[in-house]
């Protein structure tokens, strides 16, 4: 018999547990195993007093569902456990998030440093909207980490970035710019949808607050439009002047201090009490819903996609109509070393990969394969594929889709679970039908 | 508010409310390694109630200034401390944990002060774990891991904050890591571990007191949270089911309504 004493170790609930189970207690649910819709709009109050205490934050609850909602309380906890986060706020969609996450964060006057290598949705907020309410933003390459450092001015509130850029793939250095942030008092805010916490964590590598449109991996099933914003905890609000708002008496929620009073939760907190309040993106309890059905499959799913990825991406590469391939898995990619420290645990499933044939190709392309769906979302369970130049980014002028590192023969590729062959078959079709025109035009 | 004790900055959370002399105070006391933030879906509601809700951050943790004291008894003498720096004659004291081995050393040292005493997950003496405690002196993060796993019960693994969003375990790891380990856990658990006068202390206090206790409290478990109330003359005993020791998080709205009912009946708030 060995004397050595047993080691000690935490028995918290790994992953995969938390993906079905955190958040929810069935004994406070009349023993429910599913999670119950709560599909209302308000709640009783026990008395006047109970509801003061509700309204003054004073006790913890449900006041009116554009507020919380106990069914979409519990995919909030389940995503802030799966993040390894303090606290979380599920809003309508993974834009209203962002918005909600700056409006948090900046007032009139405040500015952003951003990275170039955006969603075209996200690039239009930044650059075209936000300056209507008085916040501007300066643009920086994701791989340019001294110029993130640049760019930093006297009103600059934060740093914003997706970790692996759409559509091409860019994988900003999220540690070294969270040291650049720190060092500046802001706060880092990264948008990881494309990785999900199963294959990025990005509180282990320094960013403060983690943003994801719900309705990609997460959810899986491409049914319903949700979004999060989910706090690291450790940012120190108090440290410098910069965020008054957050700790400060806040005219804006009573005299409240939400530093003082909610310290590592203050960001979220601030953002439901007044966001939520002012804004009201909510997600509906049906989205909620549809949402955790999807993440309770999250890493089951996420394998899948990323060995089916990681096929495709070797198919593509050998393939005599494709010209170029963007993987973080392809060895001569820009960021391959820096992919392996950020997402040991595959490098996700979106690949950009430039056809022969130009944009003429790439529209055959497109309109000739049957399985992959052509269409403006990703991380759906199902393959899907679209032209960035005229779909997502089409309401960009020529020098921004230079700036955002795009070109006319690029293709996105979402890579579903369906079966390997079946979708490298479908895609055969699709370069048959590409090549075509040039074999027409070459006679 | 920042006031000082011993010419050390204190930091207290008020709740929200500015502090008035004329309102009776109550002083909230964290656990090992833990913060004033662990309060906050109590004080709050004092705070708003006719109370000084003080939610004190110990010497070296959360935003106090100084060093973590060594010893509970050192602890006891610093809360009184706390009642004098204030410019008051008496206080409530509410503690969770190591709080109250702090506040009833403290109550019974001074009697004339301490006016009721409410205990959460209390018992006469935490002594530690000795690799748990190794772990925390050595700076290692572990110890906090295990102190989370160990303090919330198997419902609260799972979640399920009152306040919507929140998640507990992953909050109060957050706090117990925001400080150097070694220097707040560390310096807490080695204090709860020498600490032997909980019995005693207990047999001499005559003030209301009253023990919320939880049914799955594997860190101060309920029979020796029995032990130490069998000891207060006519000391209150409340017991939350399917609860850990981080009931001021996992059933704070239980503890709350426990509370109010408890400290408004035996130290009346100043009517407005």
């Amino acid at each position: 018999m060995s004397d050595k004493k047993k080691e000690l170790k935490p028995n918290t609930y790994k992953f995969d547990t938390l993906s079905l189970h955190a958040g929810y207690q069935p004994h406070k649910n009349a023993g429910s195993r599913q999670v119950p819709i709560y599909q209302t709009t308000s709640y009783l109050f026990d008395d006047v007093d109970h509801a003061a205490a509700l309204f003054n934050l004073e006790r913890g609850g449900h006041i009116y569902s554009r507020i919380s909602n106990p069914t979409v309380g519990v995919l909030e906890e389940r995503v802030a456990s799966l993040e390894g986060g303090t606290a979380a706020l599920a809003t309508s969609s993974g834009m209203s998030a962002i918005f909600l996450a700056v409006m948090t964060l900046c007032e009139a006057g405040d500015h952003l440093v951003v990275s170039s290598q955006l969603y075209g949705g996200t690039v239009n907020l930044f650059r075209l909207t936000l300056p209507k309410f008085g916040i501007k933003c300066t643009f920086v390459k994701p791989r340019d980490t001294e110029g993130f450092k640049k760019a930093i001015q006297k009103n600059t509130k934060g740093i914003f970035g997706e970790l692996v850029g759409n559509p091409g793939n860019e994988i900003m250095n999220m540690p070294e710019i969270a040291k650049i942030a720190h060092e500046a008092g802001i706060p880092l805010m990264v948008d990881a949808t494309y990785q999900t916490p199963y294959l990025c964590k990005p509180f282990e590598h320094g960013a403060d607050i983690v943003i994801h449109s719900l309705t990609k991996w997460m959810a899986g099933h491409g049914s319903s439009m949700a979004g999060i914003l989910v706090e690291g905890g450790k940012f120190d609000w108090m440290q410098n002047d910069k965020f008054p708002t957050m700790t400060k008496p806040y005219e804006g929620y009573h005299g409240l201090s939400f530093a003082e009073e909610f310290g590592p939760t203050a960001f979220t907190m601030k953002a439901r009490a007044e966001g939520m309040r002012d804004f009201g993106p909510c997600l509906s309890p049906q989205n909620a819903w549809n949402v955790l059905q999807g993440i309770e499959t999250l890493s089951v799913r996420m394998k899948k996609h990323c060995s089916n990825a990681e096929e495709m991406v070797k198919y593509l590469m050998n393939h005599e109509s494709v010209a170029w391939v963007s993987h973080p898995s392809v060895p001569d990619h820009p960021d391959h070393e820096l992919a392996k420290k950020l997402l040991p645990n595959g490098r996700g499933s979106m690949i950009a990969f430039g056809i022969k044939g130009g944009k003429e190709a790439g529209v055959a392309f497109i309109n000739n394969v049957k399985l992959a769906s052509h269409l403006a979302n990703v991380g759906d369970t199902r393959t899907l594929v679209i032209h960035p130049a005229s779909g997502t980014h089409s309401q960009m002028d020529e020098a921004t889709l230079k700036f955002a590192g795009l070109s006319h023969d690029m293709i996105r590729l979402s890579v579903g679970i369906e079966d390997i062959d079946d979708i490298k078959n479908d895609f055969e079709v699709g370069f048959r039908a590409a090549r075509k025109p040039r074999l027409v035009s070459n006679q | 508010m920042k006031f000082k004790v011993n010419n050390k900055e204190v930091y207290a959370s008020t709740g929200g409310r500015p502090f008035d002399k004329k309102k009776p105070l109550i002083i909230f006391v964290h656990g090992s390694g833990l913060t004033h933030m662990t309060w906050v879906l109590q004080t709050r509601y004092f705070a708003f109630h006719g109370y000084n809700a003080l939610a004190i951050d110990l010497p070296g943790h959360g935003l106090s200034g100084g060093e973590s004291l060594k010893s509970i008894e050192e602890m006891a003498d610093w809360i009184s401390a706390v009642i004098d720096a204030v410019g008051h004659k008496e206080a409530s004291l509410v503690g969770h944990s190591q709080g109250c081995l702090v506040t009833v050393e403290c109550t019974s040292r001074y009697p004339n002060k301490i006016k009721t005493l409410s205990l959460m997950g209390g018992a006469g003496a935490i002594p530690m774990n000795p690799q748990l405690l190794s772990l925390a002196e050595n700076n290692d993060p572990k110890a906090v891991d295990l102190m989370m796993d160990w303090a919330h019960g198997p419902a609260g693994h799972f979640g399920g904050h009152p306040v919507p969003g929140l998640y507990h375990i992953n909050t109060g790891t957050m706090l117990a890591k925001s400080r150097t380990i070694q220097n707040t856990l560390g310096v807490d658990f080695r204090a709860c571990d020498n600490y032997k006068n909980g019995f005693e202390a207990a047999k001499k206090i005559k003030c209301p007191t009253l023990s919320i206790l939880a049914t799955d409290d594997k860190m101060c478990p309920v029979k020796e949270g029995k032990k130490l109330a069998a000891l207060i003359e006519g000391s209150k005993i409340d017991i939350i089911d399917n609860c850990g020791h981080m009931m001021l998080l996992e059933e704070a709205d239980r503890v709350l309504t426990v509370l109010k009912k408890f400290i408004t009946t035996n130290y009346p708030p100043l009517s407005s």
